[in-house]
């Protein structure tokens, strides 16, 4: 947008005291064009989401609001019973949390002895993780106890976490790692 | 929660949060709310508002304290002691609600002849087994009846497995009533005269003695907690990981729960005990476990050692009396969810093919045979273990000894990082390029990403929906353990192996969508609530499940919540559209019951105790009220079991406790805890004193020596070398940071407000350590020494224990080598014994010194810490 | 004021109740959140739990933290969420030579960012040492509390307001809030409260009252706040009326120079 110099003139705020009788230029006449048009970002979203604080379980209710498939803001949502609105500065912070400036996109990749991480594309990650698990369980597996009791798993993979998850992704997690007779399954409810 | 599994039946808070505000008095106990649950904390504000008592008892003064009417400062680890005091100050004023107590709860039953308490065996129960260090407990059991585990399975019929998580396997109970009792309950040998006689030592003067609170600070809270209890008025107990977090954590809840049963104030309005928890879903990781030992809904996962055939497995299992009455139908139910057509009742559910554990497989037993090579493959998800958990060392060395490690998270967190950046490092005890782990970080989606849903504190399923889709690399749990899934039983398709049975039958289909083939969350918890395996029609909650396979379930408590095709669990109709109770927000296990064991809000005969607390009723043809009744709908107050009933069908319609085998909540637990059933004061596994009851120290049935070398303990009280490590310290979260900081330490917001790691101290302790406010203080154990900012406070305050002035030290754990905000871990100070029940660490009171300035650096480190050990002789 | 005729809106403001304040900082990470102001340094500095100090260009909500000790050896910790005070007879305001602040149709005082030329002649005008330069990351420019000026426009509460656990912070028009206070200190101080009392309630004061006021538990300066404050400009409204008129001549030269820059 070009400014031209009649905007200049009439927006400044000398200029418009005197026009609009607020000669101490406290008050409308001194009303910048920015604030003039001000608006809170929460109105220009595209959409907002109703979602659930990731941090403790009180369980607070969010509002996600969300411009050109970005996070513009988080905040409380009144409609829960629970949190009538209110968040806590971490559950305010969540949005710094989703884009936090650390946050990692691209897989890692550290071989045995290496000395820096390295690139791994996704695809080629799982499938070397999907090899590790089935060769360590295959060289590992222990169908039966010294004692000769069935046992029908590997005691050398083990898995940590869930606290921090969704009930359905526990649900597969625990699933899974049953079918493979991993057993060592454990989450946040330990510590 | 087998604490409150036992007590009550299940293993979940019972109450929900925005009750509070019903309640008259509110003892916060092993919780800091206003710090780590702020927003719960606005509903005891509102309780404050209206008048109520609430007490903060805790070692530090905090946010809490200052909110509270009243502070009581008590020593880390004298909990038991404090609540103990309690029970007998009610039972010694005569204070106990009489009608409640006889009706509802086991206090008139008669025990077995063979038991003896503790103050009898001098801080041992009946049933000690000094070789192994466990209790057989036989001779817990009600008096007549048929024990029910066969002696074959005994040992291992107890465990911390399964039956310890949901609690409540009482035995071979005809028609759900204990066969002696004595209704007066003058019987020497019934559970109201031996709680009685187990607590007569806890005198005000013995509480005020052994926590270092004044005898007027004890009674004042006894004096409003039974003020505030009764027919008209009713009070809540508040706790969090302040009470689990112990070697004798489980009895800490157990204490408390035995208070409210006297009182009456469970499954009333502003009643109850609320488990505080810390995670978004901890209690939904629970439910639908990802632990070792149970299988969703807290089915036990199958034993090594037992339970060998599926019939006795049943056996085992079934209980006669109450909900667990089906257990048949829960555990088919779940096997079709699992394996589809490939379980049959022909081949036993593939329960022969099920994986089998130890008695201990739990995430320190994991540690231990890292540390000794034996795992060599670790997926961690959502977790820094290398900040959060206890000796934080060991678990870093033990990642060194990994073949390969699978680490998922949004940001590069020290668990990932521990090969070229951990104290180790530094300190030369690694070399990266000797380190043969192979490293995966997969980056990870945040809640905003994806579907799903959390269950809350108060058992209440949330649903989130995405709001975004993940960037990059970014996936949800979901997409990588369905793909993972996916591609595995892919390329064992065609194995002719015994071991991949188990993983062919495994039925792994769910719609995908997006350009990254997320799978379907919803999918997922319609198997979880549950469905006719032909119709696919949806269930409407548990009790359609069947024992034939013709249900499928997925999580039997959660079974429902997507009844008539609908996610209940994203319903979220505004608070201001319903009352309080609010049952249209989300929904709850069980069957959207908000408050646990309501029938109990009203009186044997189906009236409200009183106008004022009343919740539940009967209204002369069924039970109604404003929350979801916790009974059968239709059994009336006045039903009496027939002879041969089983199930829900053999608990009296006076009994609202419909999960336990006899329909009451245990004052007394005669099965599933390893350590007693009734809580007894122990000292912490370390602790500057010894035991003023018993030459018994610290909890006999501890679990010790998981971490083997790796975890030398401090001396303790009486022993050479324990003044190396005089002071007590506990740890602790604050507002501003999330557990081990992965989710606080890298945002600036979060950071900038705790920005370094600090130790609080009284001036008393400063002065006599030296410590000089904002300096540096080095904190040592033998595991390790840490360094902190100090901070001088009066919120610190030395406790008189037993005559001798007790200093303590208070540590935030949020910090470690990496992110926004860095700083030495206070878990690399802590040891690794255990609760037996939970396996649980005892962050919350150890032993430490405390010196001014930084600690060594480099190797000069471990050799600080080598002389340590040495000068004290810690084993 | 009346300067918008139609637009005028009712004044609102703050008042925070710091008898139910946590201390849990929602309100400055809130604020931050929805102004994105910049972290603001990572130091700790021992006191208490307030690592952030004071009010500055960065931080536009401060929660305060005072341990005192008690007769009879009780502990007491205070917590007070400080903020902009939305001065009735604002200094700050009367000394802008830009227009830069100004008084908004809610009647609040609000720093306009593509106005202000960090001349920083506000910064000691104001009795509290509310306002500051933004210094870090590199800028010059005066940033305080909006009051969520924009929000307003939308008809949003204020992001500090809306996120509070305890309502200890709590939003609207003014006069509600003066009588909700009222009746608050009434009920603090029948329900034992030490030191209950109302600051910048009052009109008559020598700011003419704040529009967010607050209630305290101890002297004004406990927390940091002046016991009396006063208008720093009390005597210099027709002062600047002729100053006013004068900018009209000095704006023909500007104008010119603007014309010619072109």
């Amino acid at each position: 947008m070009r400014v031209t110099l009649g905007d200049l003139i009439s927006s400044w705020p000398v200029v418009r005291q005197v026009r609009e009788g607020d000669l101490l230029g406290l008050g409308r006449a001194a009303r910048s064009p920015l604030s003039a048009s001000l608006r809170p970002r929460i109105d220009d979203a595209d959409h907002v989401v109703q979602s659930i604080c990731p941090y403790c379980a009180v369980g607070c209710g969010q509002l996600v609001y969300v411009k050109g498939g970005e996070v513009t803001h988080i905040e409380g949502d009144p409609a829960s019973p629970i949190s009538r609105g209110r968040l806590c500065p971490k559950g305010q912070a969540a949005k710094g949390y989703v884009q936090s400036p650390l946050r990692e996109y691209k897989v890692k990749y550290r071989p045995p002895y290496g000395m820096k991480w390295e690139e791994l594309d996704l695809d080629t990650a799982m499938d070397m993780i999907v090899d590790r698990i089935i060769e360590t369980r295959a060289v590992n597996w222990q169908a039966e106890t010294d004692g000769g009791a069935p046992a029908n798993r590997t005691m050398a993979i083990a898995n940590l976490g869930g606290a921090t998850l969704d009930n359905e992704e526990n649900y597969l997690m625990k699933k899974l790692l049953t079918g493979l007779g991993i057993v060592q399954v454990e989450n946040q409810a330990r510590i | 929660m087998p604490s409150l599994g036992t007590s009550f039946g299940r293993g979940g808070a019972t109450d929900f949060q925005q009750d509070l505000q019903n309640s008259d008095c509110i003892v916060i106990m092993g919780s800091n709310m206003a710090e780590n649950h702020p927003v719960g904390f606005q509903w005891v504000m509102e309780a404050r508002r209206q008048g109520a008592k609430v007490f903060h008892i805790d070692p530090r003064f905090t946010r809490t304290s200052a909110m509270a009417t009243d502070w009581v400062g008590i020593r880390a680890g004298s909990d038991i002691a404090f609540l103990g005091g309690i029970v007998n100050y009610i039972l010694e004023n005569e204070l106990w609600f009489d009608e409640y107590v006889k009706h509802y709860t086991n206090a008139p039953v008669i025990i077995d002849e063979g038991f003896k308490d503790t103050e009898e065996l001098d801080g041992f129960f009946s049933g000690w087994d000094a070789e192994n260090g466990k209790y057989d407990p036989a001779t817990w059991q009600y008096e007549g009846m048929e024990v029910h585990a066969s002696a074959g399975n005994r040992e291992e019929g107890f465990s911390a497995s399964g039956q310890q998580a949901h609690g409540a396997h009482g035995g071979g109970l005809q028609s759900g009533e204990p066969p002696a009792e004595d209704p007066t309950l003058q019987n020497p040998r019934c559970v109201f005269q031996i709680l009685k006689r187990h607590y007569t030592r806890y005198t005000p003067e013995f509480v005020a003695e052994t926590c270092g609170c004044t005898v007027e600070e004890f009674t004042s809270v006894c004096e409003a907690l039974t003020q505030n209890s009764g027919r008209e008025r009713t009070s809540a107990f508040v706790y969090s990981v302040g009470w689990t977090q112990h070697t004798v954590g489980v009895q800490y809840i157990r204490t408390a729960a035995i208070i409210q049963q006297l009182l009456g104030n469970m499954g009333r309005p502003g009643g109850g005990i609320i488990a505080l928890r810390g995670h978004a879903s901890i209690q939904g990781s629970t439910d639908i476990p990802t632990l070792f030992d149970i299988l969703p809904g807290y089915l036990p996962m199958p034993h090594t050692e037992t339970y060998g055939d599926f019939e006795n497995f049943m056996k085992s299992n079934i209980s006669p009396g109450g909900f667990w009455g089906h257990f048949k139908s829960y555990w088919v139910s779940l096997m079709k969810a699992y394996f589809g057509d490939a379980a049959t009742s022909d081949n036993d559910w593939l329960f022969k093919q099920l994986p089998r554990i130890d008695s201990d497989n739990s995430a320190y037993w994991t540690l231990g045979e890292m540390l000794e090579g034996r795992v060599k493959g670790y997926v961690v998800a959502g977790e820094n273990p290398a900040v959060g958990n206890a000796n934080g060392k060991a678990h870093r060395l033990g990642l060194a000894k990994l073949d390969w490690l699978v680490v998922r998270d949004l940001v590069e967190i020290e668990t990932a990082s521990f090969w070229y950046d951990s104290p180790e490092i530094e300190s030369g005890e690694l070399h990266t390029a000797e380190i043969g782990t192979e490293v995966f970080f997969m980056p990870a989606a945040a809640h905003t990403e994806k579907d799903g849903s959390f269950t809350n504190t108060q058992r209440l399923l949330q649903w989130h929906w995405k709001a975004t889709e993940p960037k990059g690399d970014c996936r949800s749990e979901l997409w990588f353990y369905f793909h993972l899934g996916r591609r595995i039983k892919q390329k064992l398709a065609d194995s002719k192996e015994p071991r991949d049975e188990l993983l062919k039958a495994l039925r792994w289909e769910y719609p995908t969508h997006s350009a990254v083939q997320e799978p379907d969350a919803e999918s997922v918890l319609a198997e979880i609530s549950g469905y006719e395996a032909d119709s696919r029609k949806y269930l409407p909650g548990y009790t359609e499940l069947k024992d034939d396979g013709s249900t499928v379930c997925g999580c039997w408590i959660y079974s429902g919540v997507y009844a008539d095709g609908i996610n209940q669990a994203a319903r979220k109709k505004p608070h201001w559209e319903q009352d309080y109770v609010a049952p249209e927000w989300a929904w709850a296990w069980p069957s959207n019951r908000r408050t646990l064991y309501n029938r109990a809000s009203a009186d044997p005969g189906g009236k409200p105790w009183s106008d004022r607390k009343k919740l539940v009723w009967w209204d002369g043809k069924k039970w109604t009220g404003p929350d979801v009744p916790d009974f059968e709908a239709e059994k009336p107050p006045d039903y009496e079991p027939p002879k041969d009933a089983t199930a829900e069908d053999a608990i009296r319609g006076d009994h609202p406790f419909i999960m336990q085998p006899d329909g009451r909540s245990w004052l007394f637990v005669p099965q599933g805890l390893q350590d007693g059933p009734l809580p007894t004061h122990f000292e912490p596994h370390e602790s500057p004193f010894d035991n003023a009851l018993y030459d018994t120290r610290a909890n006999p049935a501890r679990q010790q020596k998981v971490l083997k070398d790796f975890d030398p303990y401090n001396p303790v009280d009486g022993e050479p070398g324990a003044d190396v490590f005089p002071y007590v310290f506990t740890t602790y979260r604050l507002t501003e940071h999330h557990t081990a900081g992965g989710m606080s330490r890298s945002v600036g917001y979060l950071a900038e407000l705790q920005p370094e790691m600090f130790c609080e101290v009284s001036p008393e302790l400063a002065e006599e350590a030296g410590l000089e406010h904002g300096g540096w203080a080095t904190i040592y154990t033998s595991r390790s020494a840490i360094e902190a900012r100090v901070l001088v406070t009066k919120r610190m305050r030395p406790m008189t224990v037993r005559g001798r002035v007790t200093h303590q030290v208070g540590l935030p754990y949020h910090w470690g080598s990496r992110l926004l905000v860095r700083g030495d871990s206070a878990n690399d100070l802590m040891h690794g014994a255990l609760d037996p029940n939970v396996h649980i660490m005892e962050t919350k009171a150890a032993t430490c010194g405390i010196r001014p300035g930084r600690r060594p650096r480099g190797r000069e480190l471990t050799e600080f810490v080598e002389s340590l050990r040495a000068q004290a002789g810690s084993r | 004021m009346t300067t918008y005729g139609t637009e005028q809106k009712e004044r609102v403001g703050f008042f925070t109740d710091t008898s139910v304040c946590i201390g849990c900082k929602a309100c400055e990470v809130a604020c931050k959140e929805w102004n994105t102001i910049p972290v603001d340094g990572l130091e700790w500095t021992g006191n208490s739990y307030d690592n952030t100090s004071e009010l500055d260009a960065n931080a536009w909500r401060h929660v305060a933290f005072i341990e005192q000790q008690q007769d009879g050896g009780g502990i007491r910790w205070l917590m007070s969420s400080d903020v902009c005070k939305h001065c009735t007879h604002a200094a700050c305001l009367d000394v802008c030579p830009t227009g830069a602040l100004f008084r908004t149709e809610f009647d609040t005082v609000v720093v306009q960012e593509d106005i202000c030329n960090g001349c920083g002649y506000c910064v000691p005008a104001c009795p509290f040492g509310v306002l500051g330069k933004r210094e870090e990351p590199k800028d010059g420019r005066v940033f305080k509390c909006t009051l969520c000026y924009d929000r307003l426009k939308g008809g949003h509460e204020p992001a500090c307001a809306k996120a509070c656990p305890t309502q200890s912070i709590q939003f609207g028009p003014l006069d509600e809030l003066r009588a909700r206070a009222d009746e608050r200190l009434a009920k603090a101080q029948a329900e034992g409260w030490q030191g209950a009392r109302l600051y910048g309630r009052d009109p008559e004061d020598g700011v003419g009252g704040f529009g967010a006021f607050f209630l305290l538990l101890d002297e004004p300066e406990v927390y940091g706040l002046p016991p009396d404050p006063v208008v720093t400009t009390r005597d210099l409204g027709t002062m600047w009326k002729s100053v006013a008129l004068a900018g009209v001549a000095i704006f023909g030269l500007v104008a010119a120079a603007v014309a010619g820059g072109e």
